[in-house]
């Protein structure tokens, strides 16, 4: 039977019988406004293909935040609603309050969240709205042109610490999901990253589970992505991965932080 | 014996010739085209077509959602 | 002046008021008081607010009328004001019957969430029951913030209507006219108060219940709302970002031209002995009560004083003010403030009349008197 495999071109497989992956229909057919390789896409994919498996498109309310994702509402096919910079959580809070039935669910960024919406974050969280909170971290100001977060790791450059984060001036690296798995209201945080196709099925578990939680009410969950910035790293993306790996993880290892049964 | 084979089809046009793909193929099928696309990006290609297994880590990671992959098996 | 409020209800109210008033229920209460039971009656589905003086009964009155048991009503106390006014961003934008209330302070903070609902078309109420300032201030009664209220306060061209209640039965009132006024224009309503009005007792008669709106409403009224995308209809989108600037300027000019219909259909004020008027007092809310006393006290002195007051105060009553120009031979813009509505009853009279303000400060209010001495001083300078 050897022949018959040595017969069979790229293009006898390319039929539809045999597709097994493709991107899912909620993630809209038009260019996103991200760098090349950069993390927001493939988290916005995962979200987008939990959203579908668990058949939840119209019952879903998204709230994008400022920040590279502020778009957020133009890739995925669900309703979202835009904040105000670091107030997602605060949306989400009187959407899912009004709304019980509904699945809401913010998408942030280390800024967003753990700079300008620390407050808006810890309170949901204390609360236990039952929202789950996506929070790209990768401890850089992307959109605004790569200037220090609360979450840039000591001695790293940016645009507003180019001499590297001096933790004299500049405080620590803030480890915020570290501090909102102390919080009583929390169900699930877990730390996650989208680096290898391995990394990117765990992280897709680990959001599938927090927009459970949402669904059948058990309080916050927050899933950390720890992200890559190529362009405000100044390294390509593969690059970009590696320097993740050695650097972020250390500071940021991965792995749940809590996970109420 | 069955033998796995896979495909991938990349939407050129959307490719931002990022290399996850690339650096993620377990099988080193994937490259980058010496061609650009319409925006000035190298987009990936299936350089070595045989040795795709179809196991779909290039699609899983690629940013865009760019790539779909399609599998079969091959009595060997 | 702490008589003034029995000489106004009897003057306020005319007979048949009181009559229709006597076949109903008649309650003693606060003015913030009144503003949560009538949010909860006119089918408010949710408030976000945070406590500070001189508004905190509003908040404090919900929590103990606990209308998630029976309306469904959802009362929570957020972290910040700041919290707040995005829990009714968030709120309004799935179509919810949404309301937070504040005071200065708070709705300075407030200032940056009312601009994205204004930039976003959301149906909201926002109660300010004004406190002096500038900064930490005093926790007295002013009207300093007219100028925050009907001039932006936040960023951006944009407007709120803004409703100025002079009495409690008007908090009562407001509320479901300011709920009405936000859905159907999608806009953001204020209602302007301060600290006489939210404080004191007064007999009130509350709005009848009106049960909060189906989904069916809200899909009818609200089809925009972000409640998750059914098959076949495109993605609702609250947002009030748009970086193509012709694109903006177009959102610009769509709300100009609601604002210019507002203008045209809702501007609202009470004419207080105007006809025969050779002065005229133009007062709102508790400025308005006192004016209304000084009108009395004039008249009885052969001084032919007028009111006219306000009601809503964006949009301003500038075309009646104007036609009072060709009749009175002058106007005093009363205030608790250093001189913030006199502008715009300036810029409604054009120059026809002389306009004078006269205000207290920093948490004083004037007397009834005060401002009849403020109308001789400005009859005796022509």
């Amino acid at each position: 039977m050897k022949n018959e495999e040595v017969r069979m071109t790229t293009k006898d497989i390319i039929k539809p019988e045999n597709l097994v992956y493709q991107k899912p229909e909620i993630m809209n057919d038009v260019p996103m406004h991200y760098c090349p390789g950069c993390s927001h896409g493939v988290v916005h994919k995962l979200v987008a293909e939990v959203i579908e498996e668990m058949g939840m498109q119209d019952k879903t309310v998204g709230i994008a935040p400022v920040g590279c994702a502020v778009f957020a509402y133009n890739y995925l096919d669900i309703d979202w609603e835009e904040a105000a910079h670091g107030r997602a959580p605060a949306l989400a809070t009187a959407v899912k309050r009004l709304r019980p039935d509904r699945l809401v669910f913010t998408y942030q960024g280390d800024g967003d969240l753990a700079a300008i919406g620390t407050a808006e974050t810890v309170h949901a969280c204390n609360r236990g709205e039952s929202i789950a909170i996506i929070f790209i971290n990768n401890g850089i100001y992307g959109m605004t042109g790569g200037q220090m977060a609360p979450t840039t790791l000591e001695g790293m450059k940016t645009a507003t610490c180019p001499y590297g984060r001096d933790v004299k001036l500049n405080g620590y690296p803030l480890k915020i999901t570290n501090i909102l798995k102390e919080l009583e209201g929390t169900r699930y945080i877990t730390r996650q990253s989208v680096h290898t196709a391995a990394a990117v099925r765990k992280a897709k578990k680990a959001i599938r589970k927090a927009f459970e939680n949402s669904m059948e009410d058990k309080g916050t969950s927050v899933v950390e992505i720890v992200s890559t910035c190529a362009s405000g790293w100044k390294l390509d993306p593969v690059q970009a991965n590696e320097w993740m790996e050695k650097n972020m993880f250390p500071a940021y290892p991965l792995g749940d932080l809590k996970n109420v049964e | 014996m069955a033998k796995v084979r896979g495909a991938v089809v990349v939407n050129n046009e959307r490719c931002k010739g990022c290399e996850l793909c690339v650096a993620a193929c377990p099988s080193d099928v994937l490259a980058m085209s010496k061609h650009v696309n319409a925006k000035g990006y190298n987009y990936a290609y299936m350089a070595n077509e045989e040795a795709c297994t179809g196991c779909a880590n290039c699609a899983v990671v690629c940013p865009d959602g760019c790539i779909t992959v399609y599998r079969t098996k091959v009595n060997g | 002046m702490f008589t003034f409020p029995l000489v106004y209800s009897f003057t306020y109210y005319s007979f048949t008021k009181i009559k229709k008033i006597m076949n109903e229920e008649i309650k003693l209460m606060k003015g913030n008081e009144a503003i949560a039971h009538a949010a909860i009656r006119c089918g408010c589905d949710g408030y976000f607010g945070y406590p500070i003086t001189p508004q905190s009964e509003v908040l404090e009155t919900l929590a103990l009328e606990k209308p998630w048991e029976t309306t469904g009503m959802v009362v929570l106390q957020a972290e910040s004001e700041v919290a707040a006014i995005n829990m009714v961003y968030g709120g309004a934008g799935t179509g919810k019957k949404v309301m937070t209330s504040s005071s200065s302070p708070g709705i300075s903070l407030k200032q940056e969430g009312i601009s994205y609902l204004a930039g976003s078309e959301l149906p909201s109420l926002i109660v300010n029951i004004v406190r002096g300032g500038p900064g930490l201030g005093t926790i007295q009664p002013s009207q300093a913030d007219y100028f925050q209220t009907v001039k932006g306060g936040g960023h951006g061209d944009y407007r709120l209507i803004a409703l100025a209640p002079a009495s409690v039965q008007e908090m009562a009132d407001f509320v479901g006219l300011g709920f009405d006024l936000a859905f159907k224009y999608n806009n953001p309503v204020m209602i302007l108060s301060d600290g006489i009005i939210g404080q004191m007792m007064e007999k009130v008669v509350l709005p009848p219940f009106r049960p909060r709106m189906t989904e069916e409403e809200i899909t009818e009224k609200c089809p925009w709302a972000a409640v998750g995308k059914p098959a076949g209809r495109k993605r609702n989108v609250i947002t009030s970002l748009e970086l193509d600037a012709s694109l903006m300027e177009q959102n610009n000019h769509r709300f100009q031209k609601k604002y210019r219909l507002i203008e045209e259909n809702e501007v609202r004020y009470e004419e207080i002995e105007c006809e025969d008027a050779e002065y005229l007092l133009i007062a709102f809310g508790s400025s308005a009560r006192i004016c209304q006393k000084s009108v009395e006290i004039a008249r009885s002195h052969g001084i032919k004083l007028g009111l006219l007051r306000p009601i809503t105060l964006w949009p301003f009553p500038s075309k009646i003010i104007n036609r009072y120009a060709d009749k009175v031979k002058a106007m005093l813009s009363v205030e608790l403030n250093a001189g913030q509505m006199v502008e715009d009853v300036r810029l409604a009279v054009n120059g026809k009349v002389k306009v004078e303000h006269y205000g207290r400060l920093g948490g004083i209010v004037f007397t009834p008197d005060e401002i009849v001495g403020a109308v001789e001083k400005m009859r005796n300078e022509e």
